[in-house]
């Protein structure tokens, strides 16, 4: 790291030295700072028995277990919906139809604009919608669009030689993008699209506010629980690790593929994308 | 339509609300962000790995579980504030590691060539830094600092469904007075429109007055 950055110079002994002194002391101060936030843990008695004893349970078990695989069922739905509307609003933005393209951008600038929770309560409030379908639409509508500018930028990232070879060799439109462009653009895009789908699962945790009985709620459920004396820090110290590891998880595939593709040959003709989320301005090119 | 001129008070308020929550958590993002970035690309083996392990865990990290552990969690440490500087907090923390990867890769976008013919003219590390690297830095870091704040006020809403005044939240007292529910979310659409449109015509006016010229 030290060499890749315009910052400072390669560190001589000296200096050396003086940061192994400053990493000891504040390696000292974060350590007393876990330690200060594990006593007050203690302190407020998190630890105890009846506090923790909820999660010896089957059924409790159960009950989480459930929660996750519903979280990961709205997952599943809303990932595959807003890849498939992610790919129809692409194709309508790169349409040669003026109303077509103008169309497909209205629906994308408009809902990426839009907080997605506004979406999603809109659809389970105005339009009584049953909770896990209106997360679901309301995660489609949002990644959908997210998805379909990853795609568009995808394929103006392929270089410009491609299609105009694929042109001069007499093909058409649909045939330079279904097998020249889309391609390539697929594989380049392929860590900007999973990292997309990171956000997808980060966001199904909203169908707790409209009380889809996905993970959060499970951990609501038992933490409100008088009888287990509120055990609310314990659910939070056993839920969120679940959660930010399988979003970690994902995180780290999409760091993979970015590595993989990037040594592909397949990919020489396209800068292959960082596994981030996309950061377009809206209403703009 | 008279939803929003019978109850102009009512949106006024989680406008001003959202707006409020929107700028206190952009200015605790930035500046949380920057230090988290400082610490990121600090030479200190151990400032690295806490920027990192922030970084990580809270990119990871969905914002409901954030708040959910921030506004109902910090209370049992009988850390008791008001709902907003809660929102605030959680709001601004998750932001600040989105803001902390952007300048990070602001800064390396800067190449090394920069900074060694800086130091080869006798630059000290602040001129270094405060001349060459990071005024470069800035220039290709407005865009990604733009979406990422207009993320911020998007996300602001879920704050209202932990009962702080803000936009979303109108919805209830509006539907419990029997307006029509479509009318009430168009202007509570509008109200999001306006705000996430001023930020990025903001952030525009910005990179074109400073940003990297293509």
């Amino acid at each position: 790291m030290t060499s890749a950055t315009a910052l400072y110079d390669v560190p001589g002994p000296r200096a050396r030295r003086r940061h192994l002194l400053y990493g000891l002391l504040s390696t000292l101060v974060i350590l007393a700072l876990a330690g200060w936030i594990l006593y007050l843990l203690f302190d407020t008695g998190q630890f105890t028995s009846t506090k923790w004893s909820p999660f010896a349970y089957e059924g409790i078990q159960e009950l989480l277990l459930t929660g996750l695989g519903n979280t990961l069922k709205a997952f599943a739905y809303a990932s595959v919906l807003s890849l498939a509307l992610g790919a129809v609003l692409a194709t309508g933005r790169l349409s040669e139809h003026r109303v077509l393209r103008w169309l497909a951008t209205l629906v994308v600038e408009f809902f990426r604009a839009m907080p997605v929770l506004v979406m999603i309560f809109f659809i389970f409030v105005a339009l009584k919608v049953q909770p896990l379908p209106a997360l679901v639409a309301g995660l489609t509508l949002y990644n959908g669009s997210v998805l379909a500018e990853v795609f568009r930028a995808g394929v103006h990232s392929v270089a410009r030689g491609q299609g105009e070879a694929a042109y001069a060799l007499g093909m058409r439109k649909t045939q330079v993008m279904t097998y020249v462009l889309v391609p390539q653009a697929v594989r380049a895009m392929l860590p900007a699209i999973i990292s997309q789908l990171v956000v997808a699962l980060k966001d199904t945790s909203l169908g707790f506010l409209i009380t889809y009985e996905e993970f959060l709620h499970a951990g609501k459920l038992i933490a409100s629980n008088l009888d287990y004396d509120l055990p609310f820090i314990p659910v939070v110290l056993v839920v969120s690790p679940i959660y930010i590891g399988m979003c970690m998880l994902l995180s780290w595939f999409a760091t993979w593929v970015a590595r993989r593709e990037r040594r592909n040959p397949k990919t020489r003709a396209v800068d292959v994308a960082p596994a981030e989320q996309g950061t377009v301005l809206p209403g703009r090119e | 339509m008279d939803v929003l001129t019978d109850n102009f008070s009512l949106y006024g308020k989680g406008f001003l609300g959202t707006v409020e929550l929107t700028v206190y958590a952009s200015a605790l993002a930035l500046v949380l962000g920057f230090v988290m970035a400082a610490f990121r690309v600090a030479p200190v083996g151990s400032f690295r790995v806490f920027g990192a392990a922030w970084v990580t865990v809270l990119r990871n990290t969905p914002l409901t579980l954030l708040f959910f552990a921030v506004m109902l969690g910090l209370p049992r440490f009988g850390l008791v504030l008001p709902f907003e500087l809660f929102a605030v907090l959680a709001l601004g923390c998750y932001t600040s590691a989105f803001i902390c990867e952007a300048l990070r890769s602001g800064i390396n976008t800067v190449p090394r060539g920069q900074g060694e013919a800086a130091r080869s003219l006798g630059m000290t590390f602040a001129q270094t830094l405060g001349t060459v690297v990071l005024p470069q830095a800035f220039r290709s870091v407005i865009p990604p600092i733009g979406s990422t704040l207009i993320a911020l006020a998007k996300n602001s809403a879920i704050a209202g469904a932990f009962s702080v005044t803000e936009l979303l939240g109108t919805y209830k007292t509006l539907s419990e007075l029997g307006y029509s529910i479509i009318w009430t979310f168009v202007w509570i659409a509008v109200g999001y429109l306006l705000i996430t449109l001023t930020i990025s015509v903001l952030f525009n006016v910005l990179e074109k007055r400073w940003g990297v010229a293509r």
